[in-house]
């Protein structure tokens, strides 16, 4: 990837606290949704979004596309609003989030919502669905590639560990794992619940490529994805180290706002944050 | 009892294996994803042939039903096969979400169901599959009576656009059909006709049926078999038809009364036209080791059970 400017940054920065805002919205409307997890992935998912994966708003299904696969399905409005920012449907249907007739369901729905590549909300299926899209894609001979977006919530999960060893053994370094690693799953923090480190040391040891950057930091994110890219015989992890909520001051690291929405006073606090101009 | 018919005793597994190699020379996107059962389920012979289309994943059951569905995301014809414990049970919710619920045409093919796995015990010996997958949206449910109609459900499962769960035995059963016989998913097949009263079978029950067809007309009584290969989508007029020609119906399954065949043709019978009913198959208790076919006489999954339950129909509604 060709080195890039400042003024890029800048942009995706921008757009960053756009999804940020779309975020908060999207939850509050409806009184549910877990925007922290959103958040705290939101920096990942602009940089996949406006600058690295190989999509076509225009042809949601077109064969040779990235696929970016979310498995931490409850962080879907980050999703949906990367999504609608880059043109799959309209910016005003994120307000029916988790409403009834609504193609953007509460966890990700397949088949449905344009660009949506997988079903989630159970943790903990989204890798061995990106090992299997990657190895279509070798079998394919295509040069499109799988970014899986994982929870440390899931890394509790025996399935993920099964997708590693997996991913590993078919050698495929096609495939990007990255991991918001915002240190808060539901009910705590995760070195409470159930300690995961030393993370990186388990990846290594399950013979992936592992990377360790700060998940908030735009060119650390599309540096991380360019070495992946270059890394050959082995799938590449990125441990993402995030802060669940970040953006808004008073919704960092807090555990509540895993699984809760803004109050009216909240939400305009939080906008004000992120720079939303109130007429 | 008249003399047991002389079936010709076949493997399901050795159809279906044949019956995906066919599918691996037709079909370049055909895929198998095996969970370190890929030797006696014979999807072995598949990877033999096409050694860069099976894929091993070990003892992750759950890894191999997501992997097949990204698989199937990617235009692949992805079947996953393994135990039906392991692959129908351990993986419930990751079928439930991966499969089902995205309608992905994953293909999963379990063997070693029911309890003719016999001396592995009731650990590995699922009676309630049909239950788990019937109850899940878009899901296809096939439950062939013999090897022929394994293979064969093996090729409509492939051409199935849809998610298609098929579950088969570990045991040689008794060949009822022939490779001449039709199969089309949705269709349940009269394997003999009747008018007293109907036997409605699945898997191996089919051949059970059909022998006391043979006892019951012996005493007089003209019993007609379904043979119910397809439990979902379910043939409502094959089994409409019979319950208002027949007027009785005795339903046998290698598998849990509580949430199987019988509990499917019970829900569309009594919606057109109710008729009594009696249900053969295990009575929601675990099984146990020993040979498959003794346990099979000892939960009484037999023919003599079936000519009974026919019996009772048949009193019931005063014949």
């Amino acid at each position: 990837m060709a080195e890039v400017s400042e003024a890029t940054i800048r942009e995706l920065e921008d757009r960053a606290r756009l999804l940020r805002r779309h975020i908060l919205k999207m939850t509050h409307q409806v009184q549910s949704g877990h925007p922290g997890g959103s958040m705290s992935a939101c920096d990942i998912v602009t940089a996949l979004y406006f600058h690295v994966l190989r999509v076509d708003p225009a042809n949601s299904v077109w064969p040779d596309r990235d696929r970016f696969v979310i498995s931490k399905g409850h962080a879907c409005p980050v999703l949906y609003a990367a999504l609608a920012e880059r043109g799959f449907f309209p910016v005003e249907e994120l307000m029916t989030f988790r409403r009834i007739d609504s193609r953007l369901q509460g966890h990700p729905e397949y088949g449905t919502t344009p660009g949506v590549e997988n079903a989630a909300g159970a943790e903990g299926q989204g890798l061995s669905f990106s090992v299997g899209l990657a190895l279509a894609a070798r079998l394919d001979r295509k040069a499109w590639r799988t970014y899986c977006l994982l929870g440390d919530g899931e890394q509790d999960v025996g399935q993920t560990w099964e997708a590693a060893l997996a991913a590993s053994k078919y050698h495929l370094d096609n495939l990007t794992a990255i991991i918001d690693r915002n240190g808060i799953q539901q009910e705590g923090r995760t070195e409470e619940i159930l300690p995961l480190e030393p993370l990186a040391d388990k990846w290594k040891a399950f013979g992936w490529n592992v990377l360790t950057i700060n998940g908030h930091d735009l060119r650390q994110i599309l540096t991380g994805v360019d070495e992946a890219h270059a890394h050959k015989g082995q799938p590449t992890v990125i441990i993402a180290k995030t802060t669940k909520g970040k953006g808004v001051s008073f919704m960092e690291n807090v555990v509540r706002y895993h699984g809760a929405a803004t109050t009216d006073e909240e939400l305009k606090r939080a906008l004000a944050e992120l720079g939303e101009v109130v007429p | 009892m008249t003399s047991p018919i002389p079936w010709k005793m076949e493997s399901q597994r050795s159809y279906f294996a044949k019956a995906l190699i066919e599918l691996g020379e037709q079909n370049p996107d055909v895929v198998v994803v095996g969970a370190d059962t890929t030797e006696s389920i014979k999807t072995m012979d598949f990877g033999k042939k096409f050694p860069d289309r099976l894929f091993n994943v070990g003892i992750s059951e759950q890894s191999m039903v997501s992997l097949a569905a990204g698989l199937a995301a990617a235009g692949k014809v992805a079947f996953a096969s393994t135990y039906a414990v392991f692959g129908a049970a351990h993986t419930y919710n990751v079928i439930r979400q991966s499969v089902a619920y995205t309608k992905l045409p994953v293909k999963l093919f379990c063997s070693h169901a029911g309890l003719t796995v016999g001396p592995d015990g009731a650990t590995h010996q699922l009676n309630e599959d049909i239950g788990l997958m019937r109850g899940l949206p878009n899901m296809a449910v096939l439950v062939p009576a013999d090897g022929p109609q394994t293979a064969k459900a093996t090729h409509a499962a492939a051409a199935w656009p849809g998610p298609v769960y098929c579950r088969f035995s570990r045991a040689n059963f008794p060949t009822v059909t022939s490779m001449d016989d039709p199969f089309e998913i949705g269709r349940s097949y009269v394997m003999r006709d009747g008018s007293d009263v109907t036997l409605a079978g699945c898997g191996i029950m089919v051949s059970r049926c059909l022998q006391a067809a043979q006892d019951l007309d012996h005493a007089g009584v003209s019993a007609r078999v379904v043979n119910v290969a397809t439990l979902k989508p379910l043939d409502a007029a094959t089994i409409g038809k019979a319950a208002r020609e027949t007027g009785g119906i005795v339903t046998a399954e290698e598998h849990s009364v509580v949430h199987g065949l019988g509990s499917a043709i019970a829900g569309a019978v009594v919606q057109e036209r109710p008729v009594p009913m009696e249900f053969v198959g295990v009575r929601d208790v675990f099984g146990e080791s020993g040979d498959g076919f003794e346990l099979l006489e000892k939960y009484g999954l037999t023919a003599a059970k079936v000519v009974e339950a026919a019996r009772r129909v048949m009193k019931r509604r005063g014949k």
